[in-house]
């Protein structure tokens, strides 16, 4: 039981053989791409491959992109990261949370091979990379807007799993709803699953129903927007992508994920050979997030509001987690005017003041 | 925690509407049960439903299309169910298994082009003076049609199968086809017949969910519901009352888990969403525990092969 | 008129026949739908059937990783069949598998990080012994109350999927991982981990499990009394019950057994390949082999093949998918075209297909 899992001769020939050909300048980039879920899937995955589409308009055919879709994050990724790197891809993007310990083990094994892991944060070898979004800035916005907008002063959240992605998305969310509605209370429902369009519209009916009249989702699919349009009165957001087709109400805003920018960036960068390992948080800045249309159904002064919440984070002048801030049992998190550190984010698992519930666990 | 807030006849009434892609999923099944088949392939038919109602609705703009066209690609799905196990004979739990495989597949191929769209809206029915009854009114009076139809398809599969010959005939092929067979009863087209309308309501359920109760196309969408559905046949020990109660209870659970965490209640989120498995099995098991109740059991030849070899 | 006409015993000659001609007709349904995707069906074709195991870039990695995708899949479905023979309803594998894996890795992580060679059988121990113990709920429930199996065993998949979301949440979660989901990574706790025994070759110990497990079936089914009470319950359960059987005790043996190897292969599974405890470890293994017992006939050595030529289907299809860009749901509608063949043609070992008239007897 002590031995290291060791590659056989062959493998090892072979990747380095891949890599070697990139030195040579071969004709083509080989990107390959890891999808957690169906390209179908209208959110998550979509956006990804959103980003994918976008590298091969911008690089024609100076790239070739390959894809696997729906791979499950167990044992199957490992594998499948292996074999797209003996294809002789030049550079993988994985782009799910637990695709982190496969990438960084394949990343061993083919040190020629560059790999991009989404929202993770190991890089243990100096060819992996990690990316992620800061999706929380978006989460002002919508608090803003909610804050603002409710009259009943009861927003739902319909939230997932309890893991510092989410959990930072309530707490921004909060903090600027309260902002400007110093009334507002905020009723969280968990989910327990990214996808399930049913138990989505089953948790939005349960939430309207109790007097709620914003639904905030950080599940995929459209489901709360539909069932805020049937009940009326009721608005939402668009999430992971923009949901249109739900706008000008209940959809009046959307958080999207805007992968485009960083895979044409660092693709670029393996063409011209400066790539190197990073870890990437990007916002509004850069464009990893964008803010879908406000529509008209927000008064104006209030989307005007917004947009310039959103152009002071774009410009670096405003963080959303900006102290005074307590956390939910009463202690002090943040002083007057500091700024949370980018370590207490990424590994957040505490509400802030005013939440009410327990997060789970 | 607030649990005034709660509102008991809006809890009704969309643990009802939650409820019905199930229900219409498991009186299918139900109908296939008793003839003695046992199709694992629910799940396939009522995604392969979601997406031919959702394609239909939005090509023709008419729900109701929508609705005719998944009943029927729900139907003809089964069938390949149905020429397997009754003509060729093949293994019933693998077949569906298969099925089901085949029509996750299957249904994402088609929906390619139907993602990110709205299909058209169906109206809730919204009867007059009878949906302003206080309390009966939202509760009874106020849903779309597809929940008046699933209510009237378990009163109808309860009543052809009690009162009627042809529910006669079914329950025979279903508890000895041997015996059937020699009554001169067509064992083989009493099941395809069966299979099909088990495959049509699958559908219909499934389309349920892609336009109303979600509405819209996404791979996978059904997530698991067809499993429940085969799982409330169970639980309705083959009796269609039984089989609604059973939809309704194990809807009315999710739907009151999702409030009771909605109103802030102070239980472990874990255990409230475990809660409607945990509370089927439960009572399951105090219904079968009941030894005065008669047979519980399944339809005799549940899953066996016919095959006239006289 | 067609007509079949049962044969004494099943045809030897068609038995092995069968199965060549169903993977042909598939490939013949199949490349038609991939031609109508726009792919080249007998490009398409020989990626999945054949590239896994002698394309020279990948089959060194792939032929390996059928062993190690095939010896859950047939871990499990060895337990199943006996149970399907006797008429014992097991579809909650899954659920199974899980607790197994979440049992073992439990013992394991509770070891952490001391380093014995006892740890890693005590994980087999405590992974078959939760697979057990989840399996006796519908054992009991069904010879205490005669509840039905079916849906107990069915249900309680859901509940261990919340189990399993909430140890990698909470009790197993990794302390040392930022506040991420999922437990550490078994590969990196030498005494803990389930690795390669020969370098290269795929076989760990899990795949062992699964050799063995056959050659036991296979004995116990061919030579032991139990073997023979199991068929007789399946084919005539009131001769058996008359043959000294007792049915309870037949149903908890199946069923635990059953139990045991489903938790093996997720103790095996999450101490090897998938490394580690996460909220999406469970890939459908239990479901996927309930076809493996049936395509293998239930036949110890059938599911033996069965569950090799499945995993070849998973792992061509994958290569089919990042190499020609097949969407993996024409994969998953192939792999349902292969079982439906597969089914129909068994008719031909079991029956004789006579054309014209019945003559009268």
């Amino acid at each position: 039981m002590k031995r290291r899992t060791i590659l056989t001769g062959a493998i090892a020939a072979l990747g380095l053989a891949t890599g070697a050909a990139l030195a040579d300048g071969h004709a083509k980039t080989k990107v390959g791409f890891v999808y957690v879920g169906p390209v179908g899937d209208g959110g998550w995955t979509y956006e990804h491959d959103q980003g994918r589409l976008a590298v091969e308009a911008e690089f024609h055919d100076k790239v070739e992109t390959i894809y696997q879709e729906s791979v499950p994050e167990g044992s199957d990724a490992e594998r499948v990261i292996t074999q797209m790197a003996l294809s002789g891809a030049d550079i993988i993007f994985t782009t799910s949370f637990g695709y982190m310990d496969p990438t960084n083990a394949v990343a061993a094994k083919f040190p020629n091979v560059k790999f991009e892991h989404a929202t993770g944060y190991k890089r243990n070898t100096p060819n992996v990379s990690t990316y992620s979004a800061r999706f929380y800035e978006g989460r002002a916005v919508q608090g803003h807007i909610a804050g603002k907008m409710t009259k009943t002063n009861k927003i739902g959240y319909i939230a997932s799993f309890p893991i510092p992605e989410v959990i930072r998305g309530i707490n921004a969310a909060y903090i600027h709803a309260k902002k400007v509605n110093p009334d507002v209370e905020f009723s969280v429902v968990w989910a327990y699953t990214w996808f399930d369009p049913a138990k989505e519209a089953d948790a939005a009916t349960a939430l309207i129903e109790q007097g709620a009249d914003v639904i905030l989702q950080h599940t995929d699919s459209t489901a709360p927007l539909a069932a805020a349009e049937k009940a009326g009165g009721v608005i939402g957001f668009g999430q992971a992508s923009d949901m249109a087709e739900y706008s000008p109400s209940p959809r009046v805003s959307s958080i999207i994920d805007n992968w485009a920018p960083y895979y044409i960036a660092r693709v670029k960068a393996v063409m011209d050979g400066t790539w190197e390992s990073v870890d990437t948080w990007d916002g509004i800045a850069p464009g990893m997030v964008k803010i879908g249309e406000i529509t008209d159904a927000v008064p104006a002064d209030v989307k005007a509001e917004a947009l310039a919440m959103r152009d002071q984070m774009a410009a670096g002048t405003y963080h959303p987690f900006t102290g005074p801030l307590k956390k939910q049992d009463g202690s002090d998190w943040l002083a007057d005017g500091e700024v949370a550190d980018d370590g207490t984010l990424a590994g957040m698992n505490f509400y802030v003041e005013g939440l009410t519930g327990d997060i789970p666990n | 925690m607030d649990l005034s807030a709660i509102n008991p006849i809006l809890l009704v009434a969309s643990l009802m509407v939650a409820a019905t892609p199930i229900l219409l999923a498991a009186v299918g099944e139900l109908v296939a049960e008793k003839a003695g088949v046992l199709n694992l392939g629910v799940e396939g038919m009522m995604i392969t439903g979601a997406i031919c109602g959702f394609a239909i609705a939005v090509e023709t703009g008419s729900p109701v299309m929508g609705f005719l066209a998944a009943a029927i690609g729900g139907a003809l799905l089964s069938l390949i169910f149905g020429v397997l196990t009754q003509y060729l004979l093949s293994n019933q739990v693998a077949t569906g298994l298969a099925l089901t495989l085949f029509g996750l597949g299957f249904s994402s191929l088609i929906g390619q082009g139907y993602i990110g769209i709205k299909p058209p809206s169906t109206e809730k029915l919204d009867i007059p003076l009878l949906s302003d009854i206080p309390v009966l009114g939202p509760i009874l009076f106020n849903h779309d049609l597809m929940v008046y139809v699933a209510l009237a398809l378990v009163a109808a599969v309860w009543a052809v199968l009690k009162f009627t010959r042809t529910g006669l005939i079914l329950r025979a092929v279903g508890e000895n086809h041997d015996a059937a067979h020699a009554l001169g009863y067509k064992v083989v087209r009493v099941r395809l017949l069966a299979i099909m309308f088990g495959g049509g309501c699958a559908g219909l359920g499934g389309a349920y969910l892609s336009l109303i109760r979600v509405p819209q196309w996404t791979e996978g969408m059904t997530a698991g519901a067809g499993w429940i559905a085969l799982a409330i046949v169970v639980f309705g020990s083959w009796r269609a009352g039984r089989v609604l109660l059973g939809a309704y209870l194990f809807g009315g659970v999710t739907v009151l888990q999702l409030n009771l965490q909605a109103a802030g209640m102070a239980i472990p989120v874990e255990y409230l969403s475990m809660s409607p498995y945990l509370i089927t099995i439960a009572v399951l098991v105090i219904m079968s525990a009941d030894k005065s109740r008669a047979a519980l059991s399944a339809p005799a030849c549940l899953g066996r092969v016919f095959h006239a070899s006289s | 008129m067609i007509r079949l006409e049962r044969r004494p015993s099943p045809s030897r000659f068609w038995t092995a026949l069968t199965p060549v001609l169903a993977v042909v007709a598939t490939m013949i349904a199949g490349g038609v739908m991939f031609a109508a995707l726009g792919k080249d069906p007998f490009e398409a074709i020989r990626t999945i059937f054949w590239d896994p195991i002698f394309n020279e870039q990948f089959a060194a990695f792939s032929r390996p990783q059928l062993l190690v995708k095939a010896a859950p899949l047939i871990l499990i479905a060895i337990g199943l069949s006996l149970g399907f023979r006797a008429g014992v309803w097991n579809i909650g594998a899954e659920g199974q598998y899980i607790m197994g894996a979440i049992c073992g890795a439990g013992v394991g992580l509770a070891f952490y990080p001391a380093e014995s060679f006892v740890i890693f059988p005590l994980m087999v121990i405590a992974g078959g012994l939760g697979g057990f113990l989840w399996a006796m709920i519908p054992g009991v429930l069904r010879v205490a109350f005669r509840t039905n199996e079916i849906l107990v065993s069915l249900l309680l998949v859901y509940v261990a999927e919340f189990m399993l979301a909430s140890m990698s949440l909470g009790l197993l979660r990794n302390p040392e991982g930022a506040g991420f989901p999922g437990s550490r990574n078994l590969k990196a706790y030498p005494s803990a981990h389930n690795a390669e025994l020969i370098a290269g070759t795929g076989m760990h110990w899990g795949v062992v499990a699964a050799f063995v497990a056959v050659i036991f079936a296979y004995v116990l089914l061919s030579r032991h009394m139990l073997g023979f009470q199991i068929k007789l319950a399946g084919q005539a359960p009131r001769a058996a019950r008359f043959g000294g059987v007792n049915p309870s005790r037949l149903i908890l043996f199946c069923l635990g057994i059953s139990g045991i190897l489903a938790g093996a292969a997720g103790l095996f599974e999450v101490s090897g390949p998938a490394g580690q405890i996460s909220i999406d470890f469970n890939v459908g293994y239990g479901f996927t082999a309930i076809i493996v017992a049936f395509l293998g006939r239930l036949n110890p050595i059938g599911i033996l093949l069965a569950g090799l030529l499945m995993a070849l289907t998973y792992i061509g299809g994958e290569l089919a998918q990042f190499m020609l860009g097949v969407p993996a749901a024409a994969i998953q509608a192939f792999q349902g075209m292969l079982l439906f063949f597969l089914l129909a043609v068994d008719v031909l070992s079991n029956f004789r297909i006579r054309i014209g008239r019945r003559e009268v007897v």
